[in-house]
């Protein structure tokens, strides 16, 4: 079967000047469902915010080390459009938080989260920061910085190697990648409410809780009854005596 | 001014190190000072104190002029707070003074009037064993906050993930299962209140500002108020958590006052709790940049307690290891710099590059980058790959020599950082002395004392180097102390290189419990940032009973308000890094 050749359009010969403009949009302007136009700005957007994902410098403890090291020569950390690290929480994207979260440290961090401007992402940078890291049982030091403010990204490590990092931030990048301005927490109503800050009592306490701690501090029968007991070594060889 | 006071004859060197000897001169001038003496150290009556420092002090016979290390132990009847003291020109095992407070409400006397440099360390006792010091100027925490309650190093503290006294704990598979601790906790998190207490009254203590010296206003003409600085702790000099209340008049620092603790990762609360071997990897987390000297100090401490010797390669390999450690921090530490005077990254990148190899080489004998854990008691955890040390053998002879007369041509003669940093931050000689400045701090200040030479560990008495001092102790002095030390670490590391022979890396075989016998010791080495020493107190457990950390850069803070007070407000960032302070072991 012949194909058959297809005919040029005929060009239209506007009969008046309104025909022509009318003719004119139709031929230069776009005209697609609102949807496709939202997804286009979602990929330029995104394409834009993924390669200029400023961090706070922000360097805590070890993996702050790890940290210069990634945005040092070798590993060049500025392949990922990221290495101007900001010293002021407003202009910066990402807080990576390299290292030990401890309680003293635990206000600060939470105001300085506030002071971001989103859209803002969290990346816990090594074991400290995800969970409280080998300093876990310590009395100052709070078991990962999730309890404090939301995390999108755990690094692993201690501390991680700055390519682990890197990996880590890729991450960061699909998930800005998926990120679309249709449901973005940022353009959302109350979206701007920030963290209120722990106070450093005689613990640090979360001020959302006050009312909760103070009835249980008061109670000790139903404190007690919230923990699960475990017997120590000494304790259970003197049960089995 | 770089020349040390004549070194005293060998006799008299050994017996003015010897407490028996010491004990004796104090009980001639103070018949009811001394509770008791031995080989170990000097009990001294506590209200006695005082006027026995000033002594040992100022008689210029003994001359112990320099406070090594404040601490304290909680035993079951007693608090002991331990003091080490010694003269830098005599050098040798420090003298060790203790004295007795009570358990309930312990007070002994201030030694700030006579050691300035005791100031920080006093807090920290206090802070951490609730020990007062009476005549302190200004006791508060230090470490933590204002209104923390407990004394967490004291034995009967338990913190909120309390598990076990001791590791490994019994616990975990007592129930057949482990339970994490967040469910053991009640409080489901890492916090413990006290009974009845009232979170939604309560009010927290106001952060004061005491601005030590204020009064002493610097002359202008205009009569201006003071201005209260807050510098972190987030901030954008490299030091990280460090939090600086500065008074200034105008641009001009009156007084400045460190705040530390953010980083407070209570090092040796869980070291009590670690056996010997598990806190190897901790003390890499102390000086983050330095761990393989972090580990060399310790395992040092504990070897002389438990009386044993690395074999002949091991210790080649320790110092091999060390000497590249010093090599690498002073390099990070004089690219930080001239960060901190603003050329910023560019100098820190050439040291960073020259880091890079190095961290190669320990990550291919250690297996970490970072956080070696390298040495063990009586030798190191394996040998060296092949080609290790042709690797470094090429490092020490071409590349390193190389990079660094580039650097030095760089930023030694620049001009700029001339401007900036001659006459910038002053410690003199016998100020540095006083406030216990460890490492290139002090040697800048041209005291030649250098812990590989005097006290030698390890097999530094064979080598030949010098120890670099400085001549007026400013910031230029800091900075090229440290160049022509890392010039010392290279003649180190050539003469090591030719000398390492073949053979065992282990003494015996390698133990995952060691025993240690009881006892106490105060173990010590050269790190790049200073001395860092370990005190450590075994009562013949697999766990040290106390287990405490000599910070150097901790120590060196303390002198950090008389370096600042009448210089710029963009100095001061500088004169903090050429402290070359690192939280990680400021906090512990």
């Amino acid at each position: 079967m012949s194909e058959e050749k297809p005919q040029a359009q005929p060009v239209p010969v506007a009969s008046s000047e309104e025909e022509w403009i009318d003719e004119q949009v139709r031929r230069t302007v776009l005209v697609t469902p609102m949807d496709r136009v939202v997804d286009l700005v979602d990929k330029i957007y995104n394409w834009g915010r993924r390669n200029s994902v400023w961090p706070m410098g922000f360097g805590l403890a070890c993996c702050a080390i790890e940290m210069i090291c990634t945005s040092a020569s070798r590993f060049d950390i500025s392949r990922f459009g990221m290495e101007l690290f900001r010293a002021s929480p407003r202009q910066a994207d990402l807080m990576i938080v390299a290292g030990t979260v401890t309680k003293k440290m635990a206000p600060s961090i939470v105001r300085l989260y506030n002071q971001m401007a989103e859209p803002k992402y969290v990346l816990a940078m090594g074991a400290c920061a995800s969970a409280g890291g080998p300093f876990k049982e310590g009395y100052s030091v709070v078991s990962g910085v999730d309890k404090l403010i939301p995390v999108d990204v755990y690094v692993p490590g201690c501390p991680p190697t700055p390519s682990a990092l890197l990996y880590g931030l890729m991450q960061l990048q699909k998930k800005i990648d998926g990120q679309t301005i249709r449901d973005v927490s940022w353009y959302r109503k109350g979206a701007s409410e920030g963290i209120p800050e722990p106070v450093l009592g005689p613990d640090v306490f979360d001020p959302r809780r006050a009312e909760e701690i103070t009835a249980l501090a008061g109670d000790p029968g139903k404190l007690e009854a919230r923990a699960i007991n475990i017997k120590s070594k000494a304790e259970s060889k003197a049960e089995k005596k | 001014m770089a020349v040390n006071a004549p070194v005293a004859p060998a006799e008299l060197k050994s017996n003015l190190n010897d407490p028996l000897v010491i004990a004796e001169k104090i009980k001639a001038q103070y018949p009811t000072a001394v509770e008791a003496a031995n080989a170990q150290g000097i009990v001294v009556q506590g209200e006695q104190l005082l006027e026995v420092a000033r002594y040992l002090h100022d008689t210029p016979e003994l001359g112990f002029d320099y406070l090594h290390n404040v601490t304290s132990v909680d035993y079951p009847d007693r608090l002991e707070v331990v003091y080490h003291v010694s003269n830098l020109a005599r050098g040798g095992t420090p003298l060790t003074l203790k004295v007795n407070a009570a358990r309930q409400d312990p007070a002994v006397p201030s030694l700030v009037p006579v050691y300035r440099g005791a100031n920080f360390q006093e807090r920290e006792v206090y802070d951490m064993m609730g020990v007062r010091f009476l005549g302190h100027p200004n006791l508060r925490r230090i470490l933590l906050w204002d209104g923390f309650e407990g004394f967490p190093l004291r034995k009967d503290y338990k913190e909120p993930y309390y598990e076990d006294e001791r590791k490994p704990f019994g616990t975990r598979w007592d129930q057949g299962h482990h339970v994490i601790a967040e469910d053991r906790n009640p409080w489901h998190d890492n916090v413990k209140y006290p009974a009845s207490f009232d979170a939604v009254g309560y009010k927290p203590q106001r952060d004061t500002v005491r601005t030590v010296g204020a009064e002493d206003a610097v002359a202008t003409k205009l009569r201006t108020d003071k201005l209260v600085l807050n510098i972190g702790p987030q901030h954008p000099s490299t030091h990280g958590v460090l939090r600086l209340k500065v008074t200034l008049d105008g641009e001009t620092v009156v007084a400045a006052e460190p705040v530390l603790g953010y980083l407070h990762r209570n090092h040796e609360k869980i070291g009590e709790r670690n056996t010997y071997l598990q806190n190897i990897p901790f003390t890499d987390r102390l000086d983050y940049i330095t761990s393989m000297a972090n580990n060399l100090a310790y395992v040092v401490g504990v070897e002389k307690l438990m009386g044993i010797k690395a074999p002949e390669r091991a210790e080649y390999l320790r110092v091999i290891m060390a000497e590249l450690t010093r090599w690498i921090s002073h390099i990070a530490a004089i690219g930080f710099i001239y960060n901190d005077l603003g050329a910023f990254y560019t100098p820190l990148l050439y040291g960073l590059e020259e880091r890079e190899l190095v961290l190669d080489l320990f990550e291919a004998a250690s297996g970490s980058r970072m956080m070696c854990n390298y040495m063990r008691f009586g030798g190191v955890a394996r040998d060296v790959p092949e080609g290790f040390l042709d690797k470094v053998q090429y490092l020490v002879t071409e590349r390193f020599p190389r990079r660094m007369d580039e650097l030095e041509a760089y930023m030694v003669g620049n001009e700029l950082f001339t401007a900036r940093a001659r006459n910038i931050g002053i410690l003199p000689r016998d100020l540095a002395i006083n406030y216990s400045a460890a490492g290139p701090v002090l040697r800048a200040s041209g005291v030649k004392y250098d812990l590989r030479r005097a006290d030698p560990y390890s097999i530094y008495d064979r080598f030949e180097f010098d120890v670099p001092v400085g001549t007026v102790g400013d910031m230029h002095d800091r900075f090229t102390v440290r160049i022509a030390e890392m010039r010392e670490s290279v003649k180190i590391l050539k003469q090591a290189l030719a000398q390492i022979p073949a053979g065992e890396i282990m003494t015996g075989k390698k133990n995952y419990q060691i025993r240690v016998p009881k006892g106490e010791v105060y173990g010590r080495a050269e790190n790049p940032k200073g001395e860092l020493g370990f005190f450590m107190v075994s009562d013949g457990t697999p766990n040290p009973y106390r287990y405490h950390v000599r910070a150097p850069a901790f120590i060196n803070l303390t002198a950090l308000n008389e370096m600042v007070v009448g210089h710029k407000i963009a100095d001061l960032i500088v004169i903090l890094g050429s402290l070359d302070v690192v939280m990680g072991e400021v906090d512990r």
